[in-house]
């Protein structure tokens, strides 16, 4: 069980991730990803489908993803549009074009495929148990793209992204076209939202259309949460951050299955749980609520 | 090396708040020149920068540089050889980022590189260089530009402007907002990396006095035209007194906020 939410806080991690691109480090607030995710679960599912291996599912899983977030960006840039309605134009656009990728269906199973799963569980055998092995390969996976981003958002690159957030005017004044560097963000944040929608698809063994409903609001309950246990502006432990947040958000979501029917909550309450972690998470932050409690714990601390 | 021809830049065209906020400018620059602008609210001086940044594209005339046509290029494409250093320090900066980090994106022009640059040998090269500036900042380069103060931030966007050695430099009252002594401290770093850097320097300024002390060419606006230009020995011989009484001559009125402009 308790590797259930580990597991399934890395998959979503990687989502968490993509949501932390846009919405803290570009300051683009990005809705595609409710379609973007289930795009990466859709065309990983037809690729399997159609008897594709499983590393070009994923590749065309996180193209597809990038060309969602590209197609945002120019719709933002050209119609000059804010971006949440770019995000919303997208995202509602991929609906119907999820559906397709399903072939016309609203979900596909993967249960007579070999998916990687699958693949993982066979090749680990004998070895360790099936929730030890995908706790280690999606930690490694997990690794390796909080490598791989620290790396990006260290080159100049990643760097003038991390300003573009801050000022774009400075990124105007030092010669590089905005437009570019948006197209490049969105892009890769919505490349790890479907590389994480192609993962879960594989992990719950279907792919359904009406996957990504309310997922930039988890996304961002998770960033949110990652900024509450680790503070820092360094971007490696922002990366880090995100992650843990998302564990902990699949280990509350986790006790609202479990354990919620005692105060009578079912399922579908969970995305009224997720929008007010939210709020939550705003008024502690944002108010004078969570200033004076911040102060009366350091208060507290000094005394 | 840039000249505006016949240079005209108008807002709200066919409406009731039809704004001319330049009149036909024309202006050559050559290299090394260091001309200073002067003129009261609404004369122009910002629309004149704004046009040749780019950020508005003129509604009639002609920009060059060194003889192509550079007129229809957006901001950011003529970004790569102008640097513009604002009126309010926190526009040349990202107060989110480090000081190394702002010096890292700042250190050369156009789309960046996938590359991570900032290695030990960079490192040490910004920290002489903002060693140079006497502001403690060497010691602070891990630090977010937003902890730093006004006067630091405008030094630092000065340093990470010639970082690139831009051919053009357009400093839009870049001292207007500071207390005294972190003024006369930008002044005299913009004085130094004119002669150290060999730039070609704009200056917006309100204050004559300035104006009139530093530079090698002045030019007086008002009301998107430009109305009088001095150089030379001429310049230097210039008092605000004179100044005052030849915009008298010309405009046939007296400045209208001389306090403004003499404060």
């Amino acid at each position: 069980m308790i590797e259930g939410i580990f597991v399934e806080g890395l998959i979503y991690g990687i989502m968490a991730l993509g949501v932390f691109i846009t919405f803290r480090i570009l300051d683009f607030p990005d809705l595609t990803v409710d379609g973007s995710f289930p795009l990466g679960a859709a065309v990983m599912a037809t690729s399997l489908v159609s008897g594709l291996p499983i590393l070009v599912g994923l590749a065309l899983a996180i193209f597809a993803g990038a060309l969602a977030g590209t197609i945002t960006a120019v719709i933002h840039n050209e119609l000059k549009v804010p971006s949440l309605l770019a995000g919303i134009l997208t995202m509602t656009m991929l609906y119907s074009i999820n559906v397709r990728v399903l072939g016309n269906k609203a979900n596909l199973s993967l249960l007579k495929e070999r998916h990687l799963i699958k693949v993982l569980l066979e090749a680990t055998e004998g070895i360790m148990n099936s929730s030890a092995a995908q706790l280690l390969f999606f930690g490694i996976i997990i690794i390796l793209l909080i490598t791989a981003l620290n790396a990006f958002f260290h080159s100049d690159i990643g760097l003038t992204l991390g300003a573009l957030g801050g000022n774009e005017r400075m990124v105007v004044a030092q010669g590089t076209n905005p437009k570019v560097l948006k197209i490049i963000g969105v892009g890769v944040s919505n490349a790890l939202v479907s590389l994480s929608g192609a993962f879960t698809a594989q992990y719950q063994g279907f792919a359904d259309a009406g996957l990504g409903t309310g997922m930039v609001v988890s996304g961002l309950a998770m960033v949110m949460i990652g900024e509450f246990v680790i503070r820092s502006s360094k971007i490696h432990w922002l990366l880090i951050r995100v992650v843990v947040g998302a564990i902990v958000y699949k280990a509350i979501m986790f006790g609202g299955r479990y354990y919620g029917y005692m105060i009578r909550l079912t399922p579908t309450d969970l995305k009224l749980v997720t929008g007010l972690l939210i709020i939550i998470s705003l008024i502690i932050t944002k108010t004078d609520i969570g200033a004076r409690i911040r102060e009366h714990k350091k208060r507290k601390a000094s005394r | 090396m840039i000249s505006m021809d016949h240079v005209s830049l108008v807002f709200g065209e066919g409406t009731p708040d039809r704004v001319e906020a330049l009149k036909n400018v024309t202006l050559n620059l050559e290299r090394g020149d260091f001309l200073t602008i002067i003129g009261s609210n609404g004369a122009g001086k910002s629309s004149l920068f704004n046009a040749l940044s780019g950020l508005y594209p003129p509604t009639s005339g002609r920009i060059e540089k060194n003889g192509s046509d550079i007129t229809k290029w957006p901001e950011y494409r003529r970004a790569s050889f102008i640097g513009r250093v604002f009126q309010d320090p926190l526009m040349g900066t990202a107060g989110n980022m480090s000081v190394q980090d702002n010096l890292t994106i700042a250190s050369y022009k156009g789309m960046k590189k996938l590359r991570i640059s900032l290695n030990r040998k960079k490192k040490s090269e910004f920290r002489d260089l903002l060693a140079q500036l006497e502001m403690g900042l060497e010691e602070r380069m891990t630090d977010n530009v937003g902890l730093l103060s006004g006067g630091q931030r405008q030094a630092l966007t000065m340093l990470m402007m010639v970082l690139s050695s831009p051919d053009l430099v357009l400093l839009d009252e870049h001292t207007a907002a500071l207390d005294p002594r972190n003024a006369a401290k930008v002044l005299e770093l913009t004085s130094r990396f004119y002669s150290e850097y060999e730039l070609t320097v704009m200056m917006v300024t309100h204050d004559m006095r300035m104006a009139i002390d530093y530079g090698t060419r002045l030019v007086m606006m008002d009301r998107g035209e430009i109305i009088l230009e001095v150089q030379g020995e001429e310049k230097s011989n210039l008092s605000v007194d004179e100044l005052v009484k030849r915009f008298h001559d010309i405009r046939g009125k007296d400045l209208t906020n001389d306090e403004a402009l003499l404060s």
